[in-house]
């Protein structure tokens, strides 16, 4: 057994190996081609896709929460029906997010731990409260909204396990963030106080939604090396400005404002010009500080230390049966 | 319009499926007595499915918010169904009829009111109804009236999944571990009282029943019984000891928890009535 260590005296054939693999992976990100889980990667390509996919899975869980919240009181039955389909949609994406990061070695039940702990983020949008109906309708169509042009690009992930989960999720999220316009549609068209209900949502996810890109590129250290990479394909600010250029006219069609008295069209850009959003308050909700963080862990907790019995039993259930299995074919044997 | 089911339940399959809307848009009005048959069995999946989607976002597993966000879309389903059909009868919608009616116009069987639980009461109240609507839709599939025979095609389907599901937990939790066992136990001890209710006749579902519209109750019980006495006993546990609650007979004494339930489900359609959403 050698006491050497590896970072000083690694053996030459691991130093070959190492020095191979990272050509034949620079040579597939030129070519934009896609690594596979079995391929080599750098230790530090795995280690942000553990991290971006793993907050993006547990964005999914804990992003069911505020919708959860209404489907007992969604106000007609077609509403209550697809908002159970949407919320199962993002457990459903949670769970192959969970799975695709599972590739790169990282077991659920360990990512589960680092969400529960706190270790891990999520999304800081699911820490403000879906506080009436017309929340459920904001939430699908500017948070969804935002999720699919973050999400869109994401399809051409240069890790293809997170490419491949992301195209599914990508055309469920597009029937997510339309019936959410649909829900402001006929509120906005609706009695005066739906139609103010509809407004009061929209200007308070407004600028949380926009800030759902991250924060600005000239404060947003690990961009660049994901753009290096091919994991992220446009910068924060680019996608803030697609999602802005096309969420106005939605607006209008939908006859809502939009809370910012600085958003005008910009005729030498071709963009909408947007006002300063509120950074402080983005990184106080980070911190921990939203309306919802200690709750949406909490009601986490809860599910999952409620839910521990059952899922012992389902494992000592499973053991079980494998026994018997395996008695039943030891008789078999002994009987032949 | 026909929702040409009597030959082969196949022909209800997801994607040519029957939808409420077809059933408000064809000419077939129920006559009053079975929209009043249909609010039973509707209002059963109405506030099944209530229930169910309460479990969204806290259920033991991941997996198992996909599964129960299935059967309470799948029972939802069934209500409109039901409610859409019952509405003809009077010019009103499932929409009017789920959120308007009061708490004593309602039809539901106490076993569906009953309260969430843990996972192994929400378990044992999911082994007894779904093993009920399968007898139930297994028959019901026959009727002469041809948009219960519809849905009732349609449900079967959806309902023998449910029934898998339901039994599947019951042999994992009951043949689990011992604390599974017991909590398993418990929640068939809290839930059988209401099982009797579910095979109770009245005036109306025996004039219905022998037109052939309607299943007669009591006569799916010995199917019932057959069905869910070797899952249970496969799961090591057993039919709890414990006397039928009488009353409850769908004549208008309900439990205390449907006030609560639809208290919550009503409260914003209340707020806003003849709004569209």
């Amino acid at each position: 057994m050698s006491t050497t260590s590896i970072h000083s005296d690694a053996p030459v054939a691991d130093l070959d190996e190492q020095r191979a693999g990272q050509e034949r992976f620079d040579q597939i990100i030129a070519e934009d081609s896609r690594i596979e889980p079995s391929d080599w990667m750098p230790e530090g390509y795995r280690k942000t896709l553990v991290r971006q996919m793993s907050q993006h899975a547990h964005s999914e869980i804990i992003g069911m929460q505020p919708e959860a919240n209404w489907i007992t009181r969604a106000p007609s039955l077609k509403r209550k029906m697809i908002l159970m389909a949407k919320v199962q949609d993002e457990a459903g994406h949670g769970l192959y997010l969970y799975s695709a990061t599972e590739t790169l070695g990282v077991p659920r039940e360990e990512l589960v731990r680092q969400l529960l702990d706190g270790e891990a983020k999520y999304s800081s949008i699911f820490n403000y409260p879906a506080m009436t109906w017309a929340d459920v309708g904001a939430i699908g169509w500017l948070v969804d909204g935002a999720a699919i042009q973050n999400q869109v690009p994401l399809c051409r992930a240069s890790f293809a396990p997170y490419g491949r989960a992301m195209v599914r999720i990508c055309k469920e999220e597009s029937f997510h963030q339309r019936q959410g316009w649909e829900i402001l549609y006929e509120l906005s068209h609706g009695t005066p106080e739906q139609k103010a209900m509809a407004q009061d949502a929209v200007n308070r996810f407004y600028g949380p939604a926009l800030q759902m890109f991250g924060p600005p590129d000239d404060d947003s250290p690990n961009s660049q090396q994901s753009m290096a990479w091919n994991i992220k394909r446009f910068s924060n600010d680019e996608l803030r400005q697609r999602f802005v250029d096309m969420i106005v006219p939605q607006a209008e069609a939908l006859g809502l404002t939009l809370p910012d008295p600085d958003l005008k069209w910009n005729e030498e850009r071709g963009h909408y010009d947007f006002g300063e959003l509120d950074w402080d308050e983005f990184m106080s909700v980070i911190k921990g500080k939203g309306p919802c963080n200690v709750q949406r862990m909490q009601h986490r907790r809860a599910a999952h230390e409620n839910g521990a019995w059952v899922r012992e039993a389902a494992a000592a259930y499973a053991e079980k049966q494998a026994r018997r299995q395996q008695d039943a074919a030891d008789t078999h044997l002994i009987g032949a | 319009m026909s929702f040409a089911s009597s030959d082969s339940a196949t022909r209800q399959s997801a994607g040519n499926a029957i939808t409420p809307e077809d059933i408000i848009a064809s000419e077939n009005k129920a006559p009053e007595d079975v929209a009043t048959y249909a609010m039973y069995l509707g209002d059963d999946a109405l506030i099944l499915a209530q229930r169910l989607g309460y479990w969204i976002s806290r259920a033991p597993e991941m997996e198992e918010d996909v599964a129960l966000a299935n059967i309470a879309q799948d029972q939802l389903g069934h209500a409109r169904f039901l409610l859409s059909y019952a509405g003809s009868a009077w010019g009103k919608t499932e929409d009017e009829l789920a959120y308007f009616r009061d708490t004593h116009e309602f039809y539901s069987c106490r076993l569906v009111e009953q309260e969430n639980g843990d996972f192994g009461q929400t378990i044992a109240r999911q082994l007894i109804f779904a093993t009920y609507q399968y007898e139930l839709f297994s028959r019901l599939v026959d009727s002469k009236d041809e948009t219960l025979a519809a849905v009732a095609a349609k449900a079967l389907k959806e309902v023998m999944y449910h029934l898998d599901h339901a039994a599947q937990w019951t042999l994992r939790l009951g043949d689990g571990t011992e604390e599974s066992h017991r909590r398993m136990q418990e929640g068939l001890y809290y839930m059988w009282p209401y099982v009797d209710e579910l095979f109770a006749d009245d005036d109306l579902l025996r004039d219905l029943a022998d037109r052939g519209i309607a299943v007669l109750p009591s006569t799916l019980r010995e199917s019932f019984d057959q069905r869910i006495q070797p899952i249970i006993e496969q799961a090591t546990l057993e039919i709890p000891d414990v006397a039928g609650a009488f009353g409850g007979d769908r004549s208008g004494r309900f439990s205390e928890h449907r006030g609560h339930i639809l208290g919550e489900m009503q409260v914003l359609a209340r707020q806003f009535p003849g709004a569209t959403w």
